[in-house]
């Protein structure tokens, strides 16, 4: 049906776009194969011909921005008076830091002691629990600094992100004009590699944590805006008009009406804000910034797998607290009190926290491991983990399977798929990216993506580009192996469905970080550990959206078709996972980002794509290629993200699901 | 109407829903129907309307669903700007006021009950009543005092603390009732305020406004598609089809004389001895008046039924609230009319 109805809207215009797609595969293969006899510079873009784009982007930055704008002032005095000032403060409050207030560090105790109530409040004890027992955790194993370090640049970072955001949202919200500006710069900074934040960073906001936090914050605004317009523009009419009717002002409307109407909406965004922005703290280790990121690098480093594997759990105990509490804070609505309440009933849950505090901070005067955990006192096993660790990995077998996998991988997959990639001349491999769009998407997608893959060629970073498109593609081939069979698997059961897609929502709230982990430990520092450790990370969206799609397979279909007699398979290969592609499209589609986002992260293991260079430029200087890298990287997942979107979007229209 | 100041009027009113309305309004020849103007991408919410509301009037409009009420009441509050024509309330045309004076006029004139509510979620009952006070600039204390007033009157109390989603769907109803109780405006809206509600606070809620519009003589545009309501309501009828409206009148002259089709059918299965009022079947004296006990001009043809029949007199007199004689009342006629014959 979707092909029919999108062809004979094509074929208006000309050429239906499957025809299009065919044509440009048939271009492509010919080209391909007179490879041998085409000359050079049909199969790259010579050098002579690449614009200096690195150098013009470097001109307008140096030149433009800094010299004449004087932008760079404005940023430094940002980052060096406010944020800074916000940025010591609490790292006074956490981790002791001597700046002021000089009040801190707050003993461990006392921060457990009230996250447990905050918990309690927002979750019950399930929830007290994990908020306790996370901080708890921490300060026993002996992180409790490191980990501060993080949570305090954290707690700056994702207050600033919310109020920017909101704010961005709300003007787009209200101006269409600045919505039709911000869409695409959204999309573009959503799919920008991180470290391509992180450089503008330091040279506008000055190396260390105020630019680590400021990385952050812009990171983390996108999802916020698009949140909290999806809030303002979900406000039902009629509060909107009671609103008006009651003689609100506009900003009596705003702050009254709109905004604690979209209430769920807005916390949601929070909820994002806070997780993207755990996920960024850790990352930004690469521009030094301390913290739990900056000792899981030095631990992964030096190959010492006990204490990485401990700081792995801390930062997973501490993504998966700061998710769950969020989202419990979404969901709890404001009750009433019954009448006559007293008033320290209404307060009990803060009367509860305040005391907890003082009782805690009033303890760990007299008794030192209230206080904190000395360096001596903490349970850390590191050294016994890692001998663990690497005795099981030195078991033959283990050993053997390892091994296998690492050599079949790369000896009969990997590699020849690289080279392959590049041995593909420069315009056959777009116009094979363009039938796929095309064929795919449809036309519109195939232009941008003919556009967006030209520019890629013309940045000079062809053949880097060239790996990161192959790692992106074989880690989600690879991740389709395991997470359709185990979707499809999972959602032939109700109780199997909830808890895997309880394990995706999970898995997903885990920096990206976290992923490398594992594979450094089966496979080492290399290649494979790369590509497994991508498809890790990829496996979990696609699992995700596969039992998503199955399971909201309207009812009355599959009861036409047990109806109709048919078998468990044929139900699910002509009813069940037809209705749920456009679904599992979106999955696939999360997985094609992720894998771009997680081997720019992958790059300090030693590759040789886009993100080693990235990496590189951190050291320096030099915005300009830091940018073309980064878009780069951009336009090739933006190329994906339009087209697989593009035919979703289609097909779900035409199966009148959307 | 005539004795009566006009607050709202209302002139050659249109609300066209869609793309450029005020472009494809001047592309307008003037003839086109209800249809014609869907098939070309529009809807017209409100058509040419054009109606007069006067002091302390009760103005019930009726109409199938979809057929442009909640529309043009909304057109009267300036919810929606019209498309063409002027919408005057108290004289100022409000399609030129600013946005200042609009603010001014619904906080000091204007309440509305909104069809499904309009409660806001995350206030609770009492400050969602206190929410138009508030915005009126009433200090707390006395905004408390008045809400709770009101909240006993709609029959809520122990409930001020719920918020909207804690409560059923007839309470929610009597929330947004209250709130335009508490600030008791000269101008109300109200759009099927009692639809949710069981007949008998229904009935409470009926005399609530009845005592307000006859005692502080408030203007009442009142929607609903209850006939029984519109009768014990109304002043005067509208009845409204594809956003126009069909006929605007009493409800005896609805019955009795529907100016369209569309009218005769709407009306076709309403008992008129319960609407028509002696008075209004009377005609005039003329000199010589019948003799015996008159009727009450203000009983319906129902109520006398009994002596209708019973009586043996070819003309009845007819008398006012006084005992002054004003009309003559045929038998033959009011019993047509009681018999369903008319
Ligand atoms: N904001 C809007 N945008 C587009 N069309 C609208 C809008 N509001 C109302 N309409 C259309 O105008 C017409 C009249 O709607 P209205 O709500 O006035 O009907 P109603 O008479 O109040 O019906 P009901 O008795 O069901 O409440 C309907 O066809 C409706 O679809
Ligand atoms: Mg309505």
């Amino acid at each position: 049906m979707a092909d029919v109805t999108a062809d004979i809207e094509d074929t208006k215009n000309g050429l239906s776009s499957t025809r299009v797609a065919q044509i440009l595969l048939v271009a492509a293969v010919l080209l391909a194969a007179a490879r041998p006899v085409l000359p050079e510079f049909m199969i790259r873009v010579p050098e002579a011909w690449i614009p200096p784009f690195a150098q013009w982007l470097d001109y307008f930055f140096n030149v433009i921005v800094i010299e004449k704008l004087k932008i760079a002032v404005l940023t430094r005095w940002f980052a060096e008076g406010p944020l800074e000032f916000m940025l010591n403060t609490m790292a006074n409050l956490l981790e002791g830091k001597r700046r002021w207030p000089f009040l801190g560090p707050v003993p461990w105790t006392a921060v457990a002691a009230v996250a447990a109530v905050v918990g309690y409040y927002l979750g019950g004890w399930r929830m007290a629990a994990l908020a306790g027992g996370t901080f708890i955790w921490t300060a026993l194993i002996g992180q409790w600094k490191i980990a501060m370090q993080t949570m305090s640049v954290l707690s700056v970072a994702a207050p600033l992100a919310f109020f920017t955001g909101l704010l961005l949202g709300i003007t787009a919200w209200k101006w269409e004009l600045v919505n039709r500006i911000i869409k695409p710069v959204l999309s573009v900074l959503q799919t920008l590699p991180f470290f391509t934040y992180l450089l503008p960073a330091v040279i506008f906001f000055k190396v260390g944590p105020t630019a680590g936090a400021v990385a952050t914050i812009v990171y983390a605004i996108p999802p916020m805006i698009l949140m909290t317009t999806l809030g303002l523009k979900k406000v039902s009419p009629e509060v909107v008009e009671a609103g008006k009717m009651a003689g609100c002002t506009r900003w009596q409307m705003l702050t009254r009406v709109y905004l604690p109407a979209a209430r769920t909406e807005i916390l949601v965004g929070v909820n994002q804000v806070i997780m993207l922005c755990l996920a960024m703290v850790v990352l930004t280790a690469f521009i030094g910034m301390p913290g739990l990121g900056a000792k899981l690098l030095a631990m992964m480093g030096s190959f010492k797998l006990g204490r990485s594997f401990e700081i792995g759990v801390t930062i997973v105990l501490l993504a998966v607290m700061l998710d769950r509490l969020s989202k419990a804070w979404v969901v709890k609505l404001p009750e009433h009190h019954e009448k006559g309440t007293p008033w320290w009933k209404e307060h009990v849950v803060l009367l509860t926290a305040i005391g907890a505090f003082v009782v805690f901070l009033a303890l760990a005067q007299f008794v030192q491991v209230f206080d904190h955990i000395g360096r001596k006192q903490d349970f850390s096993r590191g050294k016994e983990i890692d001998t663990a660790i690497k005795g099981f990995l030195a078991i033959d077998t283990v050993q053997a399977f390892t091994g296998w996998w690492r050599w079949f991988l790369n000896v009969w997959i990997l590699i020849p798929f690289r080279n392959g990639l590049l041995w593909i001349p420069t315009p056959a491999f777009i116009l094979g990216i363009v039938a796929f769009s095309c064929w795919l998407g449809g036309k519109r997608p195939a232009i941008y993506a003919a556009l967006f893959f030209s520019l890629v060629a013309l940045s000079g970073w062809w053949d880097r580009s060239v790996i990161t498109l192959y790692a992106v593609i074989s880690a989600v081939i690879l991740s389709m192996f395991i997470g359709l069979p185990l979707g499809i698997l999972a959602s032939r059961n109700e109780r199997w469905s909830r808890r895997i897609l309880l394990a995706c929502d999970t898995a997903q709230t885990f920096p990206s970080f976290i992923y490398l982990i594992p594979a450094i430990m089966l496979f080492g520092v290399n290649d494979v550990a790369v590509i497994f450790s991508i498809v890790i990370f990829t496996t979990v969206p696609l699992t995700r959206y596969t039992i998503e799609g199955l399971r909201t397979v309207p009812p009355e279909m599959t009861e036409a078709a047990d109806m109709s007699g048919a078998t468990k398979r044929q139900k699910l290969l002509t009813v069940q996972l037809p209705l749920a592609l456009p679904t599992m499209a979106v999955g696939f589609n999360q997985a094609i980002m992720f894998a771009f986002f997680m081997v720019i992260i992958a790059a300090f293991i030693g590759t040789q794509d886009l993100g080693q260079e990235l990496q590189r430029t951190l050291a320096g200087t030099d915005l300009g290629k830091n940018f073309v890298l980064g878009i780069c990287v951009s336009l090739m997942a933006l190329s994906f993200d339009l087209t697989i979107l593009s035919w979703a979007e289609r097909r779900k229209r035409a199966l009148g699901l959307a | 109407m005539s004795d009566r100041e006009t607050v709202i009027s209302c002139r050659n009113a249109w609300k066209l829903f869609g793309d450029n309305p005020k472009k494809f309004f001047a592309s307008m020849s003037g003839s086109e129907s209800f249809d014609d103007i869907r098939r070309a991408g529009y809807i017209a919410g409100v058509r040419d309307v054009s109606v007069d509301v006067g002091r302390g009037e009760m103005l019930v409009i009726m109409g199938l669903s979809g057929s442009g009420k909640s529309t043009l009441v909304r057109c009267f509050s300036r919810l929606h700007d019209i498309t063409t024509g002027t919408i005057t309330v108290e004289g100022d045309d409000i399609g030129a006021m600013s946005e200042r004076e609009l603010i001014a006029l619904r906080r000091s004139k204007m309440g509305m009950v909104f069809q499904s509510f309009g409660l806001l979620p995350h206030r609770t009952v009492l400050d969602n009543i206190a929410f138009p006070l508030e915005m009126r600039g009433q200090d707390r204390h006395d905004r408390r005092k008045r809400a709770m007033e009101v909240i006993e009157l709609v029959g809520l109390s122990g409930r001020e603390d719920y918020f909207p989603r804690e409560l059923s769907g007839g309470q929610q109803q009597r929330v947004g009732i209250a709130r335009s109780l508490a600030i008791e405006p000269d101008i109300w809206f109200l759009d099927e305020p009692f639809s949710a509600l069981d007949p008998l606070i229904r009935r409470e809620m009926q005399d609530e406004f009845l005592r307000l519009q006859q005692m502080l003589s408030k203007t009442i545009v009142f929607i609903t598609h209850d006939f029984d309501e519109a009768l014990r309501l109304a002043d005067r009828i509208a009845i409204m089809k594809d956003g126009a409206i069909e006929q605007c009148d009493t409800p005896d002259q609805i019955v009795l004389n529907p100016a369209t089709p569309y009218v005769r059918k709407f009306t076709e299965d309403i008992e008129k001895s319960r609407v028509v009022h002696a008075g209004v079947l009377s005609r005039p004296l003329n000199g010589a008046a019948p003799e015996g006990e008159p009727v009450q001009a203000s009983a319906t043809i129902q109520q006398l039924a009994r002596q209708l029949v019973n009586d043996a007199r070819e003309d009845l007199p007819v008398a006012d609230a006084d005992g002054a004689l004003v009309g003559v009342l045929n038998r033959q006629q009011a019993l047509d009319v009681l018999l369903g014959d008319a």
